[in-house]
């Protein structure tokens, strides 16, 4: 065992078992173990954890102190609406579930403290309990009293106690403006390629080979670790695609020994699962529905893909013309719509002399008044200004397709902005044969 | 005779260590007090004597400690009510309230703190007042004692002074500092705080109400004494079971403390903060790296623990971020320098970013732009950028103007370190245009 934890407070069974089910963090629970102490023993007040997501700062804090048997109260800040739920938790798992009613009706903190006092007195084990708040972030959003609360929690409690809080975001963006207890700060660095390598050949499947298994993560690492290295996601990703990726070797096609064939066979795949499933536009079951569908359907498209809004044919130029007003600058309508525009040379009128790109800053606000003059311009029949025309206007604000800036008691000149990118737009236009890049003075 | 107490102090190595541990972890971890605070006597002998007149002769008092986080305010307060409650008179007559600026968070909490605390709840029982004077007053009124002329002296400790001033219309520390200038029950209105301009946050007619009387805790202390401190604060005291061993230990500790590198770690501890606690964080991350194999501090401890201490967190989580990221960041970061810390847009970012592809980038694989938005929304989520706009539902996400909350040392720090960085990434990174 590389790298075996070593305390002499705790026996060596336990921590051997410790040591096991913390693959490749031996080092930060060596050294948070360090910090601990024996049971008994003071620790720090407060301990500040942070790293990346799945680095596995709650795994290594909750196996310590289950394995160990400490006292200890966990709580994720995600699910306390109130904080009337969070101290409740804190003190259920302290104190057990008869002290619960000792809380009064909403807590405020000063309640929350008198009653830890309170049971304080009452208990007598000496053992140094720790409270860990997980996903600590939104403490911040809380009451603004609530986190260097916790921070000297120790100090108010006069009780050996610990706060641990685990977050993903650095210490300097929680500190309040008056500064408070500063905590100490442990950083638990992400997994290595080899060590997430490692970790994630643990979950092998049983009814093959280990080392197919680790030239399956090992494809699979080639192709997501330069975008995604969350070990979670990628586990999650391992087990969608183990099961294309051992469809040849079923069906017999491919030894197991052709490595080379195998990763020829998924590749294409796990580029279109990057497509898909990582980024949730395909929930996992639909994605797994998709490739058992796939030999007759072809190929296979994300969400945003096939994303198209099945609009009425004056919206749909409605919401040209709102892309038009908004990307193009006003003074070059004239360029663009007016038929006669007198005696402008040829490439004159073709020079653009800006350098800034619309389509970088984004969409520009436009009235009412110069929307429906691009709209008439564009469409090839006439249309005549009546109710209907604008009530769909009020309904692609509706639908977010356009939006609406200042209040709505503007009612003489609404301005609006157009909310679509370019792709959209121009599925939009091919739909009723519109070439809208012609008309982007960013194209020209 | 002899043979048994030469047995008495002898102990084993292992139990020696961890009798050190639980030592020393209470000195820096339960801020235990010290026997006499450091380098701040005349402020202890001023406050001491302050406190005494209200114990003693029953005058009212009103004080404010100011000093910076961590100056040890709340530290002398205590040292000094500790040195005041050995007097057996003192003991029995004074009676403590200590209020938190962080749990009584307003006036009839804070009110229902001080009845509890006066252990008048009883009294009180389902009477209902009129106002809030009324009802300190009827506070104030039972305690005194039988012979009515003469009531028992109170203290009202205020930590966190400043937090009591945001109460609405300051009633609570109103009513203290009348209850003090007046010639009601004595009492002694002690306030903590580290906010220098805590005057400034009070009304006219607070203020006016107020001693004026502050003590600073300005800490002075020349780096000789705070060395000092340091053996003193991880030596062990005299009464330690096994004699040998303390010996010993001291002796190591103060060999540590001539070493050259320590004295480097420590004097740039010193010079970014001579506060205790600071120190405490980091000779606890010292002292919890000694153990039965490592009997004593070792200076490449304290290095370790000054590393582990003075860790750039942003940094950190830089190196964690993967190559998709960390394009983008440098990407932000070229365009940062272009438009001179303008805000940016996750468009231009993208365009930048699809420049460097398009121009050099031979190691980089052409991912989609709804890929590359996870990754920036990842960075956005780890605050390592941050939206200037305060509402967001107007705008679309692509065009949501940010700001990069790095600095160029920092990214050019992280790449240097990032583990296998493509030299195509650093080389983009190190050109001055983009």
């Amino acid at each position: 065992m590389p790298g075996q934890i070593q305390h002499p407070g705790y026996e060596e069974e336990k921590l051997l078992r410790v040591s096991k089910l913390l693959p490749c963090r031996d080092v930060q629970a060596g050294r948070l173990l360090a910090l601990m102490g024996e049971p008994e023993q003071y620790s720090y007040p407060s301990i500040f954890i942070y790293g990346h997501r799945a680095t596995g700062k709650s795994h290594v804090l909750h196996t310590l102190l289950n394995e160990l048997e400490l006292p200890y109260a966990t709580v994720s800040c995600v699910e306390c609406l109130s904080l009337g739920l969070l101290f409740q938790k804190i003190i259920l798992s302290l104190f057990g579930s008869d002290c619960v009613p000792l809380l009064p009706r909403s807590p405020s903190l000063s309640d929350f403290v008198r009653v830890y006092k309170q049971l304080c007195v009452q208990s007598t084990a000496k053992q140094t309990k720790y409270i860990v708040l997980d996903r600590a972030d939104l403490l911040r959003d809380m009451e603004a009293n609530i986190l260097p609360a916790f921070l000297r929690l120790q100090e108010l409690v006069e009780d050996n106690v610990t706060v641990v809080l685990l977050s993903e975001i650095v210490w300097e963006k929680f500190r309040p403006n008056t500064g408070c207890f500063e905590p100490l700060l442990l950083h638990f660095p992400d997994y290595s390629k080899d060590e997430l390598q490692q970790i994630m050949c643990e979950d092998s499947h049983p009814s093959y080979t280990s080392e197919l298994y680790s030239a399956f993560i090992n494809i699979l690492l080639g192709v997501f670790y330069s975008v995604c290295r969350d070990l979670r996601e990628l586990r999650h990703l391992a087990a969608l695609n183990f099961f294309k990726f051992i469809e040849p070797l079923e069906k017999d096609e491919v030894k197991e020994s052709d490595i080379h064939r195998l990763w020829r066979n998924i590749e294409p795949h796990l580029k279109k699962a990057m497509q898909t499933v990582y980024l949730r536009e395909v929930s996992s079951v639909q994605w797994e529905q998709q490739q058992m569908a796939e030999k007759e359907a072809g190929a296979l498209r994300g969400l945003s893909a096939h994303a198209h809004v099945e609009l009425p044919y004056y919206s749909k130029f409605l919401l040209i013309a709102a892309y038009l007003a908004s990307y193009n600058p006003a003074r070059t309508d004239k360029r663009f719509f007016v038929k006669h525009h007198g005696k402008i040379k040829k490439n004159n009128f073709l020079k653009k002399h800006e350098k800034t790109s619309n389509h970088l800053l984004g969409p520009k606000p436009f009235p009412l008044d110069r929307l429906l003059a691009v709209f008439y311009s564009v469409v090839d029949s006439r249309v005549a200004p009546t109710a209907s025309v604008f009530s769909q206007i009020s309904s692609l604000v509706t639908l977010q397709l356009l939006s609406q800036l200042g209040h709505d008691d503007q009612l003489d000149a609404p301005k609006y902005k157009c909310a679509v990118s370019l792709d959209f737009i121009q599925a939009i236009s091919r739909t009723v044969s519109f070439d809208i890049v012609k008309y982007l003075y960013d194209f020209l | 005779m002899s043979k048994r107490k030469a047995k008495k102090t002898h102990m084993t190595v292992g139990a020696c260590i961890s009798q050190v541990q639980t030592i020393l972890r209470e000195r820096f971890c339960h801020q235990m007090l010290p026997e006499k605070p450091v380098g701040m006597e005349s402020q202890y002998k001023h406050l001491l004597e302050l406190l005494k007149r209200t114990a003693v002769h029953g005058e009212s008092n009103s004080v404010l400690i100011v000093g910076p986080r961590g100056s040890g305010k709340t530290m002398l307060l205590k040292c000094v009510l500790r040195e005041l409650l050995e007097v057996t008179e003192v003991k029995k007559n004074v009676l403590q309230v200590h209020l938190h600026g962080l749990l009584q968070t307003d006036d009839r909490i804070a009110l229902k703190e001080i009845t509890r605390q006066l252990n008048l709840e009883n009294v009180v029982g389902d009477k209902v007042f009129g106002s809030f004077a009324e009802n300190l007053a009827f506070l104030l009124e039972a305690l005194k004692k039988g012979d009515r002329s003469n009531s028992r002296p109170v203290f009202f400790i205020l930590d966190e002074f400043d937090l009591f001033a945001h109460h609405k219309n300051q009633t609570l520390l109103y009513n203290l500092l009348d209850v003090s200038q007046s010639a009601q029950a004595p009492i002694a209105v002690i306030g903590l705080t580290c906010r220098l301009d805590v005057l400034e946050l009070l009304e006219k007619r607070v203020k006016s109400r107020f001693s004026h009387r502050q003590i600073q805790l300005l800490s002075s202390l020349s780096f000789g004494k705070y060395l000092d401190n340091v053996i003193s604060q991880l030596g062990l005291p005299q009464d330690f079971p096994d004699t040998k061993f303390s010996e010993e230990w001291n002796d190591s500790i103060k060999r540590l403390c001539e070493d050259k590198a320590v004295m480097a770690v420590l004097q740039k501890q010193y010079n970014s903060s001579k506060d205790f606690r600071s120190l405490h964080m980091l000779l606890i991350l010292t002292l919890s790296q000694v153990s039965v194999s490592n009997p004593s501090i070792k200076p490449a401890d304290l290095l370790e623990a000054s590393r582990v201490c003075g860790a750039d967190s942003k940094a950190n989580m830089l190196h964690g971020l993967s190559i998709l990221e960390l394009c983008l960041i440098i990407a932000m970061k070229h365009l940062n320098d272009i438009y001179d810390g303008e805000p940016f847009n996750f468009q231009m970012v993208y365009n930048e970013f699809k420049k460097f592809l398009q121009r050099k980038s031979h190691s980089i694989y052409n991912f989609d732009k709804p890929v590359i938005m996870k990754a920036f929304e990842h960075l956005q989520q780890l605050e390592l950028i941050r939206s200037m706009e305060g509402s967001t539902a107007n705008i679309q996400k692509d065009y949501q103007l940010m700001k990069l909350m790095l600095d160029h040392n920092q990214v050019m720090e992280c790449l240097q370190k990032y583990p296998q960085c493509p030299t195509d990434v650093k080389q983009w990174a190190m050109s001055a245009f983009g």
